[in-house]
C-alpha cells in the first residue's frame, strides 16, 4: 500500500466519525421496513407476542444501519450528510467517483427496541491495492461499524466491503 | 392471524432445504425498501440516475434492504423465536424491476454452543433466473425445545 496517500494510511485503525442517532428508535421505521418485505413476523406486530418472547416491542436486526442514516434534508444544513462517511472520504481522496459495496456481515448484539438512542463509530481496517473488474479500475477497502445502545450494550456490529472505482473510457 | 410456527433445533438436520420464497420485484419494492431503509441515495429511485452514472439498466435493491429481505426470509422458517446471530452476504449482480427474486437456503450445521445456545447455519441464495444476485449465510439461534427462548440470552450467554 506503498502508493496509498499519507493521510489515508493514518485512517487504518482509527476510531471515527463517532455519533448518537439523530432521533429515537422507533416503531414507523420497523412499520416501514415490515411493509416493504411483507415480513409479519409477530414480533413486530402482536404485542402479546413481544411481550412474551422478546419483554415488549424490539426492532427487526437487520434495521442497524437504518437507526443512523442521516436525513435527506436538514435546517442549517449545507452539505448532504453522508451515511458511513469514511466510504465517501475514500472515494474523494483517493479519486474514485463511482463506489459500490460488495461484501456486508452484521453480528447482532443485544435487541434494538422502540426508544433506544443508539451510538456508532466506524472504523478503516483496509485498503486493497488497485484492481481491474468488469465495473473499472479501482480499491477494495474494508469499513467496520460498531453500533451500541445507551447503557453501552453492543447491539452489533458490522462490516462492509467497499469497491471504489472510475468506469473505464 | 395463524398460530405462527415456532420451529425448535431438535426438529433440524443438516441438509434440510428451506421452503423457496418467490417475489415479484417492481419500481415499488425497490423505493419502498430503500425509503424503509432511510437509504436516499439516487440510484434506488431515479432510474436516469441509476443508468447514466451507474451505468446500469435500472433502479437497484439497496443492500440493508436486501439484508431485511434474508431476514424475512430466515424467520418465516424459523418463526419469532428464531434469533439472528450473524449474517454475510455478498452482492453478485443487482436485482431491477421487472425480475422475480427467488430466495433458498439450506441448513448446513446445527450445534450447540459451550452455553448451550443452539444455532443453524445457513446458507442462503437470492437469485433471478439463473443468474445468483446475493450469496448469503446466516447464524440462526433456535430454542432447544419449546421451553427455551434465545431471546432471553444476555452477555456471556449470546455468542453469535
Amino acid at each position: 500500500m506503498s502508493d496509498l496517500p499519507e493521510e489515508v494510511r493514518g485512517w487504518i485503525g482509527q476510531k471515527r466519525y463517532e455519533e448518537e442517532g439523530e432521533f429515537d428508535v422507533e416503531r414507523g421505521y420497523v412499520f416501514n421496513t415490515c411493509a416493504a418485505t411483507e415480513n409479519g413476523n409477530p414480533l413486530f406486530w402482536d404485542e402479546k407476542a413481544a411481550r412474551d418472547l422478546t419483554d415488549g416491542w424490539i426492532a427487526p436486526p437487520t434495521m442497524l444501519s437504518a437507526w443512523f442514516r442521516p436525513h435527506h434534508w436538514a435546517p442549517g444544513r449545507s452539505e448532504q450528510a453522508q451515511p458511513l462517511q469514511v466510504h465517501f472520504d475514500l472515494k474523494e481522496k483517493l479519486g474514485l467517483p463511482e463506489a459500490v459495496m460488495t461484501d456486508n456481515e452484521i453480528v447482532f448484539g443485544e435487541p434494538v427496541r422502540p426508544g433506544d438512542r443508539l451510538r456508532t463509530w466506524q472504523v478503516l481496517r483496509s485498503v486493497s491495492e488497485p484492481k481491474q473488474t468488469k465495473l473499472g479500475t479501482g480499491r477494495f477497502w474494508v469499513i467496520e461499524v460498531e453500533y451500541v445502545n445507551q447503557r453501552g450494550d453492543s447491539v452489533g456490529r458490522e462490516s462492509y466491503t467497499g469497491f471504489g472505482y472510475r468506469r473505464d473510457a | 392471524m395463524p398460530e405462527p410456527v415456532r420451529l425448535t433445533a431438535s426438529r433440524v438436520r443438516e441438509g434440510d432445504a428451506l421452503p423457496p420464497l418467490a417475489v415479484d420485484v417492481t419500481a415499488t419494492t425497490v423505493v419502498l425498501g430503500a425509503l424503509a431503509a432511510r437509504d436516499w441515495r439516487p440510484m434506488h429511485h431515479d432510474k436516469d440516475f441509476a443508468v447514466e452514472r451507474n451505468g446500469v439498466k435500472d433502479i437497484f435493491l439497496n443492500t440493508p434492504n436486501q439484508a431485511a429481505w434474508f431476514e424475512r426470509y430466515v424467520t418465516d422458517w424459523t418463526g419469532p423465536t428464531g434469533r439472528l446471530g450473524r449474517m454475510k452476504f455478498r452482492m453478485r449482480d443487482s436485482v431491477f424491476p421487472g425480475d422475480r427474486m427467488e430466495f433458498s437456503g439450506r441448513v448446513e450445521r446445527v450445534g450447540a454452543d459451550e452455553a448451550g445456545c443452539h444455532w443453524a447455519d445457513l446458507s442462503l441464495r437470492l437469485a433471478v433466473g439463473d443468474r445468483t444476485t446475493t450469496e448469503c449465510t446466516a447464524r440462526v439461534a433456535l430454542p432447544a425445545d419449546e421451553h427455551d427462548n434465545p431471546w432471553k440470552r444476555r452477555g456471556a450467554q449470546w455468542n453469535p
